[in-house]
């Protein structure tokens, strides 16, 4: 479980973050939606500590982050996996090969053990077929499957998904959406997911914290942003002339 | 962005650079990829490059010393030592600014803007002793051999146009052998270990401090061959003086 509590972030005299507090719970998908602006990428990156915070607490597991010594963050991080908005993949290395880094660079495990662990997570992503093949020789959605296979080499604790379903199609991202979902059960992981896809917020948003203008506005879940009365969230949610019609048949 | 907030900047990234590795395997990994891809795939610009230029020079010290009262062997002796002492360090890493320092700047800055580095911080990986500390050992290590393999056939090519008439290949032979002063080669290869350094650092801070897109990679790669040649220039001058003069 991550917890955030009063944490306010500003670059230069700008504040982004605006006293935020929210719990993301292990075995469930925590999305962070808002408005490009809003605030939700800053948030997350202050949350994996990218950013320093300027006030606040940031808990994983009851460990404060920003009164971490460099060595005690480096060993956290070995817990976080974290899949990126363009995936991220190293270029110069196959996808096995992407995949098994994180092992040759932290695992005290041998040599047919890091390699049965890839195996396992190429075929857990279905892409044991693309192993050898570099990044720039795959589609997107691949690419993105890959980078999940990376992320969750080293069985983390906590899962972080930058905008996941960027550039995809609806199917892929579909199958994106699913296979974080499924991974998070699996494993009991606190699984943080960036986005303002309506289509991700629908299918996999078992927690739903809303950012606008730098403060939570509203939390709930899948269903019950149906019945919220935010007028910003309705604005952002129900924008699209598809979930309007979904909204009147759910109110039905 | 001034000068001073550079050299800071560039000291603080180096001292990330030249921690402890976390695995020492994947370092000697890394290193024998870059020794390949930085010194090994430069070998055929050295040799195209160093070949015409020493027929070129022989060629020129062919014109400059038609005097009677100087003796022909000084065509040989006056090409080795201008190979040996200018073209094969300083001229040679000034190319190797341009083809390495851009292939550097622009492998890094790439890697920047793609959030490659940014998962590297993630997983705990110190990127900047991951990246840049096996470019440097890798050019700090290959670059003599790439600087004595120069003057070899620098020396080559001046022999070769000697077979077109312009002085005795037997002459050429006997001035490239004349009171020859091995104290020279020392001093192009430690002229070099600093060249290579300043190549692959200078380059991969440009690189690593990249932002923006394709455009802003383009730049930083540009910025990493004028500074680096610039300050090879530089150290060239202070170098000879503290060695040579």
């Amino acid at each position: 479980m991550i917890e955030v509590q009063h944490i306010v972030k500003s670059f230069h005299d700008k504040t982004v973050l605006k006293d935020i507090s929210a719990t993301f719970e292990s075995g469930k998908t925590n999305l962070i939606i808002g408005q490009s602006g809003s605030g939700k990428t800053v948030l997350m990156k202050s949350t994996i500590g990218i950013h320093q915070v300027d006030k606040g607490k940031i808990l994983y597991d009851g460990r404060d982050i920003t009164k971490l010594r460099t060595k005690e963050m480096i060993a956290l991080r070995k817990e976080i996996g974290m899949l990126f908005q363009g995936s991220a993949l190293f270029d110069s290395m196959t996808v096995e090969e992407n995949v098994r880094f994180p092992l040759e660079m932290f695992s005290d495990k041998t040599r047919d053990e890091w390699e049965a662990r890839v195996k396992f997570c190429l075929q857990r992503v279905g892409l044991d077929h693309a192993a050898k093949l570099y990044p720039s020789e795959i589609s997107g959605g691949m690419q993105k499957r890959a980078a999940i296979a990376r992320a969750i080499v080293l069985e983390p604790t906590y899962l972080f998904c930058d905008e996941p379903n960027s550039g995809l199609d609806p199917k892929t991202s579909l199958t994106i959406d699913q296979l974080i979902q499924e991974i998070t059960r699996e494993n009991n992981i606190t699984t943080i997911v960036n986005t303002h896809d309506m289509n991700s917020v629908m299918e996999i948003g078992d927690k739903i914290i809303f950012i606008h203008q730098g403060e939570k506005s509203w939390e709930g879940d899948k269903d019950s942003i149906f019945d919220s009365n935010n007028e910003h969230l309705n604005n952002l949610v129900f924008a699209s002339n598809l979930f309007k019609k979904v909204k009147q048949y759910h109110k039905k | 962005m001034n000068i001073l907030e550079h050299i800071g900047r560039y000291a603080e990234l180096m001292k990330e650079v030249f921690k402890k590795p976390q695995r020492w395997r994947l370092l000697g990994k890394q290193y024998i990829k870059e020794v390949e891809k930085l010194g090994v795939d430069s070998l055929g610009i050295v040799i195209i490059i160093s070949i015409f230029i020493g027929a070129v020079i022989t060629m020129q010290m062919v014109l400059n010393t038609e005097n009677p009262l100087l003796p022909d062997y000084v065509t040989g002796l006056t090409t080795r030592d201008t190979l040996l002492l200018e073209f094969s360090s300083t001229i040679l890493c000034l190319i190797l600014a341009g083809k390495v320092g851009s292939n550097i700047a622009s492998e890094i800055g790439t890697m920047r803007i793609t959030e490659q580095i940014d998962a590297l911080k993630i997983m705990g990986v110190n990127a900047p002793n991951y990246l840049i500390l096996p470019k440097i050992l890798g050019m700090v290590s290959i670059i003599p051999v790439l600087v004595i393999f120069s003057m070899f056939v620098g020396i080559l090519g001046g022999y070769l146009i000697s077979f077109s008439g312009i002085i005795s290949p037997a002459k050429y032979v006997m001035g490239i052998q004349y009171a020859f002063n091995p104290y020279y080669v020392t001093y192009s290869i430690i002229k070099s270990l600093f060249f290579g350094y300043v190549i692959s650092s200078v380059a991969s801070y440009y690189g690593y401090y990249a932002y923006g897109g394709a455009l802003d990679v383009g730049k930083a790669s540009t910025n990493a061959v004028v500074n680096s040649s610039i300050i090879i220039l530089l150290l060239n001058v202070l170098l000879t003086d503290l060695l040579l003069v």
